[in-house]
């Protein structure tokens, strides 16, 4: 079902666990939906004056897709600059992996996400311009997720009496 | 690898090397169609009929009540289909559990289109059904009701007695997924009309189980073609299957007690020692339960990846997580009994077999906490801190 590229990451993770000082933290998913996905970013400038993304690390909950895709893209965006990682789609977070069963494609793109909201956040609290693709990509991400709060809400607020097969939310 | 440890037999068990050895000469020796006249065909129709009666005797019921099909979820789907196309005049009510195995569940949903209603019971936070939910929710057209046995995830023990009692005083069928349940506990069968089980989860092999239907109940087979098995299930018999699970039931039976004892003491040290692991909790029944299945969920880390770091050191178990599925929908059951959804995405299931040994849940629980400790690292869900 995986690539040995995917197990490989999912048991050796690279830069897992929570950064001590970090610029930013995109934080996507959803407990409910069974993956959460926390990346750190510590932007530097290097020897050019560019800003590079100089540590990567995450912290997620979610199945070994998501754990291999945190890994992946924490390898992918590390080094380099921000205008880089805001390129990283979900397709070379997947395709890197060798790719993903199309179950599981969800979860490349919650680890560019990740990635994408945390640059999102770095460069807000810089008070920076925001590139109008970012811009978009962030309130796509944030109606994503409100739109999954809603809909969970109203399967936990279900009335169980109904005697009606349930309809569960759909995460993907 | 080292030796692995199989705690998935909930999934499907080991073929006993008796089983395999009873079925062996149906696939070259006496491998005659059980319907053909000569000597090669009565070999098999032979081995076909010895095989239901010696079912039909440790069930306690008639052998021409036992239909033999592909597996359970035929015969499931036998019982609830073919029930309600014996229908005249069509339509009627179909009662089953929130809880149900999806051969169960999916059998009654194709049905609603079809102009039939259903009522799925609730369960309490043990995944029990009140006999009395059932009762209430019987309508003048029910005309089945169908609770498992034993739940296949959560281990839960369902009153299948006294459901089916209540049904046979208002004249409603009552069928019952007996998949798990074979083989472990009594089963009521006076209690029941209709009941469906396989082979491959008793050390049997796959691709075969059977209906018990009771005389007199109507039924509208689903295949057509040779008028097999009563006109109940055309096709021809699968004769070495068919040897294979009646051998795998007198293995059961036989074994049964010593089997079953052994399990309970896995079950409740397996229990007792999970439990002392911060941020975890029993789906299920403490005592009220299959001996075999025992269900947890653990806080902050997701089942698959568990499943997966658990095979990795070499230990077989499965998850009721919602990553499996289509649209990360977590188990219907874990749902159903009130797991919060948060902890649904984090169960494992462990079910132990007839050789599963303390030595192999001890392998389990020593590596338990250290792998739950490692995807627990990685989450932002943070327990115990």
């Amino acid at each position: 079902m995986y690539t040995e590229k995917v197990i490989e990451h999912f048991r050796h993770p690279h830069n897992m666990g929570k950064m001590k000082e970090y610029s930013a933290v995109g934080r996507v998913g959803n407990i409910l939906c069974g993956d959460v996905m926390w990346l750190y970013i510590r932007v530097e400038r290097d020897a050019t004056g560019r800003e590079v993304i100089a540590d990567v690390s995450w912290e997620t909950f979610g199945c070994t897709a998501a754990i291999a895709t945190s890994s992946m893209v924490s390898d992918l965006a590390k080094g380099r600059t921000l205008e880089e990682a805001i390129a990283i789609s979900n397709r070379d977070v997947a395709n890197q992996l060798g790719g993903l069963p199309p179950i599981k494609m969800h979860c490349s793109g919650l680890a560019a996400d990740a990635l994408s909201e945390a640059i999102y956040e770095y460069l807000t609290k810089e008070g920076r311009d925001i590139p109008a693709a970012l811009q978009a990509r962030h309130e796509h991400i944030q109606k994503d997720m409100a739109t999954l709060e809603e809909r969970y809400k109203v399967f936990l607020d279900r009335d169980p009496s109904k005697g009606k097969t349930d309809e569960a939310p759909s995460c993907s | 690898m080292p030796d692995r440890v199989y705690l998935d037999n909930s999934a499907t068990t080991q073929v006993a090397r008796a089983v395999v050895d009873a079925m062996a000469p149906y696939f070259d020796v006496r491998y005659g169609n059980a319907s053909s006249l000569h000597s090669f065909g009565q070999e098999a129709r032979h081995a076909v009929e010895e095989s239901r009666e010696s079912m039909a005797d440790s069930l306690g019921v008639r052998a021409d009540e036992i239909v033999f099909t592909s597996g359970a979820t035929e015969a499931d789907n036998l019982a609830i289909v073919g029930a309600a196309l014996a229908r005249s005049g069509g339509g009627g009510h179909v009662i089953a559990s929130k809880v149900e195995h999806d051969a169960v569940l999916r059998a009654v949903e194709w049905l609603q289109p079809m102009g039939f209603a259903v009522t799925l019971a609730d369960v309490d936070g043990t995944g029990r059904v009140d006999p009395e939910t059932v009762r209430a929710a019987l309508r003048k057209d029910t005309f089945l009701v169908s609770i498992m046995a034993g739940n296949n995830e959560i281990g839960t023990l369902e009153p299948i007695a006294e459901i089916g009692r209540i049904c046979r005083e208002r004249g409603v069928l009552f069928h019952t997924d007996a998949v798990q349940a074979l083989g472990k506990v009594d089963l009521p069968m006076d209690s029941v009309d209709l009941l469906a089980a396989s082979a491959h989860k008793l050390h049997g092999p796959k691709g075969v189980g059977f209906l018990y239907a009771r005389r007199g109940t109507r039924l509208v087979p689903l295949t057509h073609g040779g008028g097999h098995e009563r006109g109940l299930r055309s096709g021809t018999e699968n004769v070495p299957a068919i040897v294979g699970f009646a051998a795998a039931l007198r293995l059961a039976l036989a074994e049964r007690d010593e089997v079953t004892a052994r399990m309970w003491r896995l079950r409740r040290r397996i229990i007792d020692r999970v439990l002392r692991m911060p941020g975890t909790r029993l789906n299920g029944h403490p005592e009220d339960s299959l001996p075999h299945i025992t269900n947890f969920s653990f806080a902050g880390i997701e089942g698959e990846s568990l499943v997966m770091k658990l095979d990795e050191a070499g230990i077989a178990a499965s998850t009721g997580s919602a990553c499996s599925s289509p649209n990360l929908e977590p188990s219907h059951v874990l749902v159903a009994i009130g797991v919060p959804l948060s902890m649904a995405h984090g169960s494992l299931r462990i079910s132990t077999g007839r050789d599963t040994t303390d030595a192999d849940v001890e392998r389990l629980l020593d590596v338990l906490p250290r792998v739950v400790g490692e995807l627990r690292a990685m989450s932002p869900f943070k327990v115990g801190e």
